[in-house]
């Protein structure tokens, strides 16, 4: 029953979502102005329909239906509860049932409270954003119908791939996708902007906090991502640029250019053409990277099912919503000027060269995930990795941390670098010392050296902006941008710290036998089996010692799933504040060499849990930001509501 | 619930008993000794895609084939052959496809060429969008 | 504000107007020839048309020949089969070889990182076609065969040359295409 239940409220949602465009259309000619006032109640009405058929698959997980296709695929009786219903969303029409209730919730959101723009440009913007909702409902409910019923009811299910069955990994596509469809809002309100022709500080400022919602959670889902991969693969990468993680780094990519040139638009009304484009950017990044993925067309370790038939449906939603958007923009972006003009050393400036940059690694990232279909079409196949990728992002992302120091001290329209050199000679002179330091003191390559000798100024320079202001009368935003690059500077230390500073070994141990790695002693315990719900392991009891300190017991364990086969290693990690020890029991060594020896692999990272942390810090600095700017534009709709209330009593 | 233990061990064991694919590559899970050349091996590792799980490197993936690719690079470095002769040995017999690192060729110069396009099409999108420094 | 008049200049030229259509136009095409001319997931070697690579291997069955790439050099066309006791598709496989040693060709075996229990069983139970066998327990030959899986099977002639390299199993409609790539090898 519930699984009908389920699918009736899609359908249903469906026909609103149909119903939302033709009357959201038909409103913004002279004779549909009387359909005005249905639009948004059906939106959220919409919204709601999609959380009641989500909330159905959930349930169908839970209670294990195995007469329901998609559990009897993807799940098994045997699983803790929580996995049962995380395995609603680790699939293919799971997670498309996901994304489509992410959409329509964020419309219907829209709808219900946001009050800054024009009506009209409302109405457009919602109508957009039910076309864009009725293409994936129809992927949805046409070619993968997660409700579908089994006509004989199996005797148990097929499980969930075991790398999945991860509490990190559980919540992770829930985040992520927060963020990939909720950038759906920042690609109707360009939509509807540029159908009204109303591309304006005021749309500017309407679309900030939308984009910054959605933002947030991209950045906690890659974050969050980038430490799963970590954790589970078991060899100590946290970023490999394949092509999974690039298609969930290019739309965060566009929606970070978009947020800085929001605030061009909003603050100066310069960069108009340009931030509609990125609005429209964004959410095609999304999609685009939803089609690399699901059409199985690159390859890839996250391999989703290989499906050209599912890949063309999206193809073909692709074509018309991107092309469409891209069309439009084609034929009224002659009639939107560039707006104000700035100086080269200004604010403005700061902020185009910052859009530049994210821009151009947007752009290389997508090329070289691209590129191998290039060269396939050429019947040669080509790798493109971290030697590509490294590189070449660094060509713009050094510039742009430099400037990134300086920005946020120059004044909008026009400045001058004299006034500013004084306050930035302290990040200066920290540049200086750490680059002195790193050449005397140790022997690391290019791109790490530049790391780390940067990421200490930086995160001085970030905090600059604050200074000489009272703290607590300091805007909310202004705290979150400050918060944001200081994040920045410390992800990059992180990341550089990791990169020049591990250390490795690889060693065949004997129960009893020690081992040394950096600071740390190694000694292993014993090697026993343990049993879980559904699998067991051999579990490794270590004992780590950090220089002459106690000793701390660690458990890395490689274990063995039962449904479906496969084996897992969890890595034990073991944090200090300046670093990661990361263990792995890997298997027995063959035979011939003796027996009761294991392969251990160990990892000490320095500063490692930096790069996540980063990514929290940016993550806040987003939720300040969202906060501030709501809180400001809360107070000013109160008060036109005042004025216009007194203006009606006294009779005007 | 040890009698169940044990008996879920023999499960899980009596499963790869019958068909095991086993690492007897020396160098597949062990390092060399001399840190100068292991860094050398590990930075081409890193570099070196693992031809059986397509998308991991072979210095993050448990593939097999992966170790004896491993044990291939680690021993040819400890012999005294460059990274780069190891590499072209691997890409006179898997192609393009096994290095990470795409060569310059007719067929690949486009994704070098892309950073100068770019900067390219920037400073023609933001030619006249500065206002003339003259009037202050 | 001063106000610079938003004159003509001030808008972004046509070109740049359509260049993200051109873009997205371009990216459609490309992932429509991925998406319906998909290029082929293996990863094929690039040996063939070249001599096979210089090894010796020891023999993978006691009492039983090992493999050499000095075997593969005496006039004859040869099957070179890398294969492993672990290998599901191997066992799918081999009543085709089967068949093809009972025609009359040689067929010789690589089995990569196995054990000699396990080969012993698995040639027992799925049938044993091999004049000698191979041991690569550390992969090491079929990397530089330029084999990336099991099972494979090279077409060699009989100076030496790889001719074919067939990836995974051989089916048994595929017999005759073998037969003819030796047929080839001969000429």
């Amino acid at each position: 029953m519930t699984a009908e239940f389920g699918l009736a409220a899609l359908w249903l949602a469906a026909a609103l979502a149909a119903f939302q465009l033709i009357a959201g259309s038909l409103a913004l000619t002279e004779r549909g102005a009387p359909l005005a006032g249905a639009v948004r109640p059906v939106a959220v009405v919409q919204g709601l329909l999609t959380l009641i058929a989500f909330v159905a698959l959930i349930l169908v997980f839970a209670n294990t239906d195995l007469s329901v296709k998609l559990v009897a695929m993807n799940s098994h009786s045997m699983k803790p509860l929580i996995f049962k219903i995380a395995g609603a969303w680790g699939n293919h029409e799971g997670s498309m049932l996901l994304w489509v209730t992410v959409m329509s919730l964020a419309g219907g959101f829209v709808a219900l409270v946001e009050r800054r723009l024009p009506e009209r440009t409302m109405l457009a913007t919602l109508a957009g954003q039910a076309f864009v909702s009725l293409g994936f409902y129809a992927f949805l409910l046409i070619s993968s119908n997660p409700f579908e019923r089994l006509p004989v009811v199996p005797v148990e299910g097929n499980g969930l791939n075991p790398l999945l069955q991860d509490l990190g990994l559980a919540f992770h596509p829930p985040t992520l996708y927060l963020g990939y469809v909720g950038l759906s809002i920042a690609f109707s309100f360009a939509i509807g902007a540029l159908i009204t022709r109303e591309v304006g500080p005021a749309f500017a400022r309407a679309m900030r906090p939308w984009v910054l919602g959605a933002w947030i959670f991209l950045t906690l889902g890659i974050t969050a991502g980038s430490y799963w991969a970590y954790y589970e693969l078991g060899w100590g990468g946290w970023w490999f640029w394949d092509p999974v993680e690039n298609a969930s780094l290019m739309p965060w990519l566009a929606a970070t250019a978009l947020l800085h040139s929001a605030s061009v638009l909003a603050s100066r009304n310069a960069l108009r053409a340009w931030t509609v484009m990125l609005g429209v950017v964004a959410f095609s990044m999304s999609m685009i990277g939803t089609f690399l993925v699901r059409s199985g067309i690159l390859t890839s370790v996250h391999a989703f099912a290989v499906d050209p038939e599912r890949g063309s449906f999206i193809l073909g939603l692709l074509a018309i919503y991107i092309g469409g958007a891209l069309v439009l923009f084609g034929l009224r972006a002659g009639t939107v000027t560039e707006g104000q003009r700035f100086a080269p050393v200004s604010r403005e400036s700061a902020l185009v060269v910052n859009n530049v940059a994210l821009s151009a690694i947007l752009g290389i990232v997508l090329f070289g995930t691209l590129y191998p279909l290039v060269t396939e079409a050429f019947d040669t196949k080509v790798s493109v990795g971290p030697p590509y990728f490294n590189p070449m992002g660094a060509i713009f992302f050094i510039p742009m941390l430099l400037v990134l120091a300086v920005g946020p001290l120059l004044r909008w329209r026009r400045d001058s670098l004299g006034r500013v050199r004084k306050i930035l000679l302290i990040p200066a002179a920290v540049l200086a010392v750490a680059v002195v330091a790193l050449l005397i003191f140790s022997d690391v390559k290019v791109l790490p050296f530049l790391g780390l000798a940067l990421a200490p100024a930086l995160a001085i320079a970030s905090l600059v902006p604050l200074r000489g202001r009272n703290l607590r009368r300091t805007p909310l935003a202004t705290w979150g941008m400050v918060v944001a690059h200081f994040g920045i500077a410390v992800a990059l230390f992180g990341m550089a710290s990791e990169s020049a500073f591990s250390v490795e070994r690889l060693v065949a141990m004997r129960a009893g036998d020690s081992t040394e790695i950096g600071p740390w002693k190694v000694r292993l315990e014993a090697v026993e089996p343990v049993a879980g719900p559904n699998w067991t392991a051999l579990e490794a009891r270590m004992v780590a010692r950090y220089e002459s300190g106690s000793g701390t017991t660690i458990l890395p364990q490689a274990r063995s799933f039962w449904s479906p086969p496969q084996q897992t290693t969890e890595s034990a990690l073991l944090t200090r504040w300046n670093g990661q020890l990361y263990a792995v029991l890997g298997g027995e060594t063959p035979a011939a060499s003796g027996p009761g020896r294991w392969q251990v692999r160990l990892w000490w990272k320095p500063f490692v849990s930096m790069i996540w942390y980063g990514g929290v810090l940016i993550a806040l600095g987003g939720v300040l930001a969202v906060i501030g700017r709501t809180w400001s534009d809360v107070k000013r709709i109160v008060a036109r509501d005042k004025i216009a209330y007194r203006r009606e009593r006294q009779g005007r | 619930m040890r009698a169940l233990l044990a008996l879920l061990m023999l499960m899980v064991s009596a499963v790869p008993l019958a068909a095991q694919e086993e690492q007897t590559a020396p160098y597949a899970y062990r390092q060399l000794d001399d840190p100068a050349k292991e860094e050398a091996a590990h930075d081409l590792m890193v570099a070196l895609r693992c031809l059986q799980c397509q998308g991991q490197s072979i210095a993050d993936s448990d593939a097999p084939i992966a170790g004896s690719m491993r044990s291939l690079v680690r021993e040819r470095i400890a012999a005294g052959e460059t990274p780069d002769q190891i590499r072209d040995w691997l890409m006179e017999r898997y192609g393009d496809y096994v290095s990470y690192e795409p060569r310059i060729t007719s067929l690949t110069w486009p994704l070098f060429a892309l950073p100068l396009v770019l900067i390219a099409l920037a400073v023609l999108l933001l030619r006249r969008r500065f206002a003339r420094e003259s009037k202050p | 504000m001063t106000g610079e008049p938003e004159s003509a200049a001030n808008k972004p030229s046509r070109w740049m107007i359509w260049l993200p259509l051109a873009l997205f136009l371009g990216f459609i095409a490309l992932v429509m020839i991925g998406l319906y001319r998909p290029a082929p997931r293996d990863v094929a070697s690039t040996l063939i048309g070249k001599p096979m690579p210089e090894f010796d291997l020891p023999p993978g069955l006691p009492g039983r020949p090992g493999l050499a790439s000095a075997d593969l050099k005496g006039g004859e066309p040869h099957l070179v089969n890398v294969f492993a006791s672990w290998c599901l598709p191997c066992r799918v496989e081999a009543p085709q070889l089967e068949r093809l040693a009972a025609m009359g060709v040689p067929v010789e075996g690589i089995s990569v990182r196995d054990r000699t229990e396990d080969l012993k069983q698995f040639l027992a139970r799925y049938g044993d076609p091999f004049q000698r066998i191979g041991a690569d327990d550390d992969g090491q030959v079929q990397l530089a065969l330029g084999s990336s899986g099991v099972p494979e099977t090279y077409v060699i002639d009989g100076k030496g040359v790889i001719r074919y390299q067939h990836i995974g199993e051989i089916r048994a409609e595929q017999i005759p295409m073998i037969l003819e790539k030796l047929e080839e090898a001969r000429r």
